[in-house]
């Protein structure tokens, strides 16, 4: 458990530390925010209507770009190595990165996303929804990631292809986390923490499962 | 014959060049006399004329590609729970095969559409589904193709066919999920689910022939994969001996 938690720990000080992307991620969220409106126009009911499309596919891009390093850092310096031998179940290894990455990255995109609900004409209760949304359904993205990142170990550059193999698996949570931000009912909120729930045992699970591939 | 003798590659390739003629020549037997029953046999609908003949094209492949996929996790399974070394050759040999024939369904599909619906695309739920099928056979092949040691490549897209078998249904409801609250049913009614004989006919002889070239299909590729896996091999090892 000491392990677990300082793995997640080193993970999260790695991520704002030298070279370490956590506000990359705020910044890359911000920037697809920001220049949509430059592409779709200015009218205000417009951007108000696809506000929520626009702050689920900033944070899903933005969980995602930051992802194909996760794994790959830690098998270039050796540390992956040390941690196969740590005695730590791999699933667990990867639940800790992947729970050190949502921290990281994660928590300053849902620090992010009121602003930029605010500058797409959001009110404050759909603002509201719209982060609880968020912060339910950026589980289900990191740990659906994490398999994409634990694949791109045995790869010199994981880049786009970890988008590509990740992106279609994350539909159902892009249809829910949209729907819940608009919905009356809690329907499509309560199927959003489901799908978080499903990836938090299948995500470090096949992500174990990959990294014993590549590393045997 | 027990698998467990087929797991050696030469007689494998073997036993596939003995029975590929056999099922090559079933399959295209089977193909026309299916086309030959859709194209001319079969009457054309009152309401949609003739290009409800598209449909026997169309539907197969589209089987296909589900059939595709649940073969290629069947072969995953091989993969990662008996290290059986012919399943991963299986897998990659599939996941084209599968690409095509889905990309048939999406194309054949359009085609119907723009009589039917007056569109090449819409963002309906099936078609949706399909088409996130097909980005899922395109990223496997990617990552097939990204990782250059042929072992390590297996059981990483071993991983990912397993994860997307888990994932389809999942997908597969959400997408409907998310049709029903978007869009009322407006355009497909497609007559009702019952189909008279003089079309069911046609159709599943069209399904047995799609899918005897399809399995011919795969075995052709597996032999080229077994083959391109022995090029490999000799290459490096001619490399180490120099």
């Amino acid at each position: 458990m000491t392990l677990f938690l300082a793995l997640v720990r080193q993970t999260i000080r790695a991520a704002f530390g030298q070279g370490g992307g956590a506000f990359t991620g705020l910044l890359f969220y911000f920037s697809v925010v920001a220049t949509l409106p430059f592409a779709i126009g200015p009218d205000p009911a417009t951007l108000s209507r696809i506000a929520p499309a626009m702050l689920w596919l900033g944070a899903l891009l933005a969980t995602l770009f930051g992802l194909d390093r996760l794994f790959q850092d830690d098998r270039d310096d050796g540390g992956l190595d040390l941690l196969v031998l740590s005695g730590l179940p791999l699933s667990l290894v990867v639940l800790a990165k992947s729970l050190g990455h949502l921290v990281a990255t994660g928590v300053p995109l849902l620090l992010g996303a009121p602003l930029f609900g605010l500058m797409l004409g959001l009110d404050a209760g759909a603002i509201g929804w719209n982060v609880a949304a968020l912060a339910l359904g950026l589980p289900a993205l990191t740990f659906i990631g994490a398999i994409g990142a634990a694949l791109m170990v045995p790869l010199r550059r994981g880049g786009l292809l970890v988008a590509v193999l990740i992106l279609p698996f994350t539909v159902p949570v892009l249809i829910f986390g949209v729907a819940a931000a608009g919905a009356e009912t809690s329907q499509p909120m309560l199927l959003l923490s489901a799908l978080s729930l499903a990836a938090t045992v299948l995500g470090p699970a096949a992500g174990a499962a990959a990294l014993a591939a590549a590393l045997d | 014959m027990a698998v467990a003798t087929l797991a050696n590659p030469t007689r494998f390739s073997a036993l596939a060049g003995r029975l590929l003629p056999f099922v090559l020549a079933a399959a295209l037997i089977t193909l026309a006399v299916g086309l030959y029953l859709s194209l001319f046999v079969a009457p054309a609908d009152y309401q949609q004329g003739e290009t409800v003949r598209i449909m026997f094209i169309h539907v197969p492949a589209a089987w296909l590609s589900m059939f595709g996929y649940g073969l290629m996790a069947v072969a995953a399974l091989g993969t990662l729970v008996w290290r059986h070394p012919l399943a991963d050759v299986a897998a990659k040999a599939t996941a084209p095969i599968g690409a095509a024939f889905t990309f048939i369904a999406l194309a054949t599909g359009s085609l119907w559409g723009k009589p039917m619906w007056g569109t090449w695309w819409q963002w309906d739920a099936r078609l949706t589904s399909v088409l996130v099928l097909f980005l899922m056979y395109l990223g496997l092949i990617a990552l097939w193709r990204a990782v250059e040691d042929p072992a390590r490549a297996a059981r990483a897209a071993a991983v990912l066919i397993l994860v997307g078998s888990v994932n389809l249904p999942i997908i597969k409801f959400s997408v409907d999920w998310w049709w029903t609250l978007h869009q009322p049913a407006s355009v497909f009614r497609m007559g009702g689910p019952t189909i008279h004989p003089s079309l069911l006919v046609p159709l599943l002889v069209m399904a047995g022939g799609a899918t005897l070239l399809f399995l011919a299909l795969v075995l052709i590729g597996m032999r080229n994969e077994l083959m391109r896996r022995r090029i490999r091999a000799l290459g490096l090892r001619a490399a180490a001996a120099r």
